[in-house]
């Protein structure tokens, strides 16, 4: 949390940012720009992490921090933003990834953004610490991948995520030892405006994660969003191991850079709030969802009895039935999709789109055969593997003879045979190892499969959520026709009543009440679902040509290798059948 | 099929030719199968082409199935102690096994291969039971071998062996002898335990060999379904891409009957003719304790003969009327005696000569395994590599549209 000062929350963004920018003009003397850049986010994220989060001993070594006036005008160090080659700034085309020197323009945004205090003179004044690159090796960077940032835009968001850490439950948990969760830090660097602000820093734990793609899947309806990590059900041994924590974090990091990477996501509030606001992330959790359905249960009775309303707001109307505390909501929705599904008429509205409906199936097939080729693929390796295994063994066994043979030789035959054996021992131990590799590689090819079957399921869920906007439609659709017929019964009963029957009248403008705002949520619907319409049909295309080339890259790399690995054991055997043959006419 | 083993000398040609080399050839092919539910049984043709005078013409053809072949093997390890009999293919132990192509193949290779063994050994060709299994007709082979299996299902020769047996332990016993009598030849012990640590590791390598062409079985079943799930998967995509998995998927399919058809060369080609090593030490194995009965008796007549001439000897003395008696005895046993050491002797020189030939032998055949083995992997590995080449131009097509 703040720890020791009580600033409010924007004076603290400010102070922060302040000094992410002091950070951003240090002058660096040391040459690796690759470490270095690693240093910086290390020594931004220190500052805040001094003032705002428990020292852990690792950071203790780090309570310094160079700061001089005087620097500021010597541009010494190389923009992070340019050091690895695909996140070229475009603004500096001529700037080197290697070069230690920053050119003055590429921080004009940075350093006349709004939060640019005059007072950049305000400085602690701290030494410099011995800088040295050991600091590097804690912060991990990850290889950019070719295949994650197709095109740099003069606006992105890089974002690591390293220096996972052990903390412990503020509340007394009643397992001894429980209660510790890992968090990772997560240092973001941007130029997008929304972010108001360059470089943040904020420390999440797995649990945030989950809550920001629960979110984000509510807020971004209809528009396919990356997967994220899994939850793995583990005890709390193993999540605190080495590998265990290494491997979530290398995972949150993808995760989180893909949605850096979405043009519509990028700019949403749930990220920013995500990647900025320091302590507890404010969205919230799943679990309050949850309970807003146990509300919905509550709420249930009272609406059968008439005493709550029954008409959907409008802005509930926005999100679907399930995710909403709605339970009346949710039956009414379901008995209309059985009467699309089995009753005779055709609903009010219904999916005219040919097109989308073509494409769900597609969805819903290519799925299948996705899953299944996934398999297929997995049992193929799996078999490569063991091939490989029983090759390997079977050299073994030869080798065991031509040692035998040769101990106990008694004639000269059997010293021939026993070279014969070791020759062919030697080459079959070899096929085996070249089986190894061929499958280490295929295995790597298998994970993007796996990855695009992830991605296959966002898809999924994006277009349930178009289906589901549209039952909401439909429903509201009846609902309203229904409401309209009783209103003219009543209507016409009333007015046969000479000068009107009290309660039938005052019954008959609750119930117009209610046509009209079962009206205007029926409208919201009808937005909403048009508007997811139409963000999954442009999206979807999108990323399909995206993951198109992709998938033919990989079967491209795949069957390379595949081709070139053969040829290797096929000329290594030609080899071997040479010797062989020799052999053999000597004995002829 | 080894064709090292298959003639005395030349090649199988047709007996009308005017070549004065004596041959003789034999061929085991034709399998059929005969006879209903559980008496039903394969039976094959064995054909013989030679111009040995012993034989009734050039060319002669017979059925047979393999007790007839189990008849033959047994009358030669009677007759001809001391020379490694070929081995003869196993029984099946799976029933249902018994009659599914792939045996059947490689029973009637096995076959081929021991009789071919045993027309071109120079002992065992002039053996009459080898002219009788070969030209004998049907009814006259079934009686002889109905004969052979005894009751007991034992030969006589066995059984005998057994009351020996136990007759020598019980004189073992009574003369304070525990332990049977062996040679004292540290070159035999040599090879005896070599035998037998051969047959150890052979039969490891062996079931290696096994296991491989099983794993190329599986890798065959293994593209066969990918190939089917990559094309379905094409068949969702459409456009450049749908193609591209489609090609995947047929090549898959196509690599897989490769992987079926190499994994059946590895099984007849190299673990067959393992197996078939494995084999044939065992039949060493069976040689090596003829050897020992036959070292036995001599030893045993030697010590009998003993105690009868120290009784002769006693008898003469005490002028006993039954001195001739015991002459008669002692000149029967002294001649059972020499007959004993003369078939322990043959033995022993012929299996020197055998072990030299087998050595030989062996490393001809493992030889040849061996390149039909680099052979059949270079082959299928160059077929895998052409497949996955000629894929990629296909693949490059697609990524760049």
């Amino acid at each position: 949390m703040m720890g020791s000062q009580n600033e409010g929350f924007e004076e603290a963004q400010l102070f922060a940012s302040k000094e992410e920018m002091e950070n951003l003009m240090l002058d660096d003397p040391l040459n690796g720009s690759k470490s270095y850049s690693n240093h910086r986010s290390a020594f931004s994220s220190s500052m805040i992490s001094e003032t705002h989060h428990p020292f852990s001993p690792s950071m203790i070594s780090e309570t310094h921090h160079p700061f001089s006036p005087s620097i500021r005008a010597t541009p010494a160090d190389t923009d992070p933003l340019l050091s690895p080659p695909p996140y070229r700034d475009l603004r500096n085309p001529n700037a080197e990834p290697e070069s230690s020197y920053i050119e003055p323009p590429s921080y004009t945004d940075v350093i006349f953004s709004p939060f640019d205090g005059d007072n950049v003179g305000d400085v602690n004044g701290v030494e410099s610490p011995s800088r040295n690159s050991d600091n590097s090796g804690r912060f991990s960077r990850s290889p950019s991948s070719s295949t994650s940032s197709p095109s740099w835009s003069s606006e992105n968001i890089k974002i690591t995520v390293s220096n996972p850490q052990k903390e412990q439950e503020a509340s007394n948990s009643l397992v001894p030892g429980g209660g510790v969760y890992v968090t990772y830090l997560i240092t973001t660097r941007t130029n997008l405006q929304e972010f108001e602000g360059s470089e943040f820093s904020v420390r999440r734990r797995f649990r945030d994660v989950v809550t920001l793609a629960d979110r984000l899947a509510e807020s971004y309806r209809g528009i396919f969003i990356p997967p994220r990590p899994d939850k793995s059900v583990v005890e709390s041994q193993v999540m605190q191991k080495q590998e265990f924590v290494e491997q979530r974090r290398v995972a949150l990091e993808k995760y989180l850079r893909r949605l850096a990477a979405h043009p519509v996501i990028k700019r949403s509030d749930e990220l920013k709030v995500f990647l900025k606001v320091q302590g507890k992330l404010p969205l919230p959790t799943t679990t309050d969802v949850a309970s807003r359905m146990l509300d919905g249960a509550v709420k249930l009775p009272k609406q059968l009895l008439g005493e709550s309303s029954m008409v959907v707001a409008p802005h509930e109307v926005v999100q679907p039935a399930k995710g909403g505390r709605d339970l009346l909501r949710l039956f009414k929705e379901l008995k209309q999709s059985m009467a699309n599904d089995w009753g005779g008429s055709r609903p009010p509205v219904a999916e005219e789109d040919k097109e989308f409906l073509e494409k769900k199936e597609k969805i819903n097939d290519l799925e299948q055969q996705l899953s299944n080729a996934s398999q297929q693929a997995e049992s193929l390796v799996k078999a490569q593997q063991d091939m490989g295994e029983t090759m390997g063994e079977l050299g073994l066994a030869f080798i065991k003879l031509t040692k035998f043979e040769n101990e106990e030789a008694m004639f000269n035959s059997q010293r021939v045979r026993a070279n014969d054996m070791k020759g062919f021992a030697t080459a079959a131990v070899k096929a085996s190892r070249f089986q190894r590799e061929l499958n280490a590689q295929t295995v790597k090819h298998l994970d993007t499969l796996h990855e695009y079957l992830g991605l296959m399921l966002a898809v999924h869920t994006a277009f349930s959520d178009r289906t589901s906007a549209l039952l909401t439609v439909q429903t509201l659709l009846s609902e309203l026709s229904l409401l309209q017929s009783r209103a003219e019964k009543l209507e016409a009963a009333s007015s046969k009543v000479f000068g009107g029957d009290r309660s039938r009248i005052r019954k008959l403008e609750d119930l117009k009440e209610t046509i009209r705002a079962t009206e205007d949520a029926k409208n919201v619907a009808i937005k909403e679902y048009e508007r997811i319409k139409m963000l999954s049909i442009g999206r979807s295309w999108l990323v399909r040509g995206k993951k198109e080339n992709n998938r033919t890259e990989l079967e491209r790399l795949d069957t390379e290798r595949k081709a070139d690995l053969l040829n290797m054991v096929r000329g290594f055997v030609l080899n071997q059948v040479n010797e062989s043959s020799s052999s053999v006419q000597w004995d002829d | 099929m080894i064709t090292t083993q298959r003639t005395v000398s030349g090649s199988s040609q047709s007996p009308r030719s005017p070549s004065s080399q004596p041959y003789l050839s034999v061929s085991v092919t034709d399998p059929v199968k005969l006879g209903n539910g559980v008496q039903a049984y394969i039976s094959y043709r064995v054909i013989t082409k030679t111009n040995l005078p012993e034989y009734q013409g050039p060319e002669k053809i017979v059925i047979r199935r393999y007790s007839d072949f189990v008849w033959l093997r047994d009358r030669l390890f009677e007759k001809y102690k001391g020379i490694f009999i070929p081995p003869l293919p196993e029984k099946s132990a799976v029933e249902k096994f018994r009659f599914s192509a792939e045996f059947i193949e490689m029973r009637r290779q096995g076959l081929d291969i021991f009789v071919n063994r045993i027309a071109s050994h120079h002992e065992l060709q002039q053996s009459e039971d080898l002219r009788t299994f070969l030209q004998a007709d049907e009814e006259t082979m079934e009686r002889l071998r109905s004969q052979e299996t005894g009751i007991f299902k034992k030969k006589p020769a066995d059984l005998m062996q057994i009351f020996k047996d136990v007759q020598s332990k019980v004189s073992d016993v009574v003369l304070g002898k525990e332990k049977p009598v062996e040679e004292s030849n540290p070159e035999y012990e040599k090879l005896k335990h070599y035998i037998f640590e051969l047959e150890n590791h052979l039969a490891e390598a062996q079931k290696h060999a096994y296991r491989l062409v099983k794993r190329h079985r599986e890798l065959g079943q293994s593209l066969s379904d990918f190939g089917k799930a990559v094309k379905l998967l094409g068949a969702c995509e459409g456009n450049s891409l749908g193609k591209a998995f489609s090609e995947l998927g047929t090549k898959s399919e196509t690599l897989s009957a490769k992987l079926q058809k190499e994994a059946h060369q590895l099984l007849m080609n190299f673990e067959e003719p393992l197996k078939d090593y494995v084999r044939a030490v065992q039949s060493i194995k069976a040689t090596i304790a003829e050897r020992a009965n036959a070292f036995r008796r001599q030893c045993e007549l030697a010590e009998t003969i003993k105690l009868k001439e120290i009784n002769l000897n006693k008898l003469t003395l005490m002028r006993s009327d039954k001195v001739g008696e015991a002459e008669i005895e002692y000149n029967e046993l002294k001649a059972e005696s020499e007959e004993a050491t003369r078939t322990f002797e043959m033995i022993v020189r012929l299996m020197n000569e055998e072990i030299v030939r087998f050595q030989e032998q062996k490393t001809v055949d493992m030889g040849i395994a061996f390149h039909e083995f680099a052979k059949g992997q270079a082959r299928l590995a160059n077929g895998i590599a052409i497949a996955w080449r000629s894929l990629l131009p296909k693949l490059e097509g697609g990524s760049s549209s």
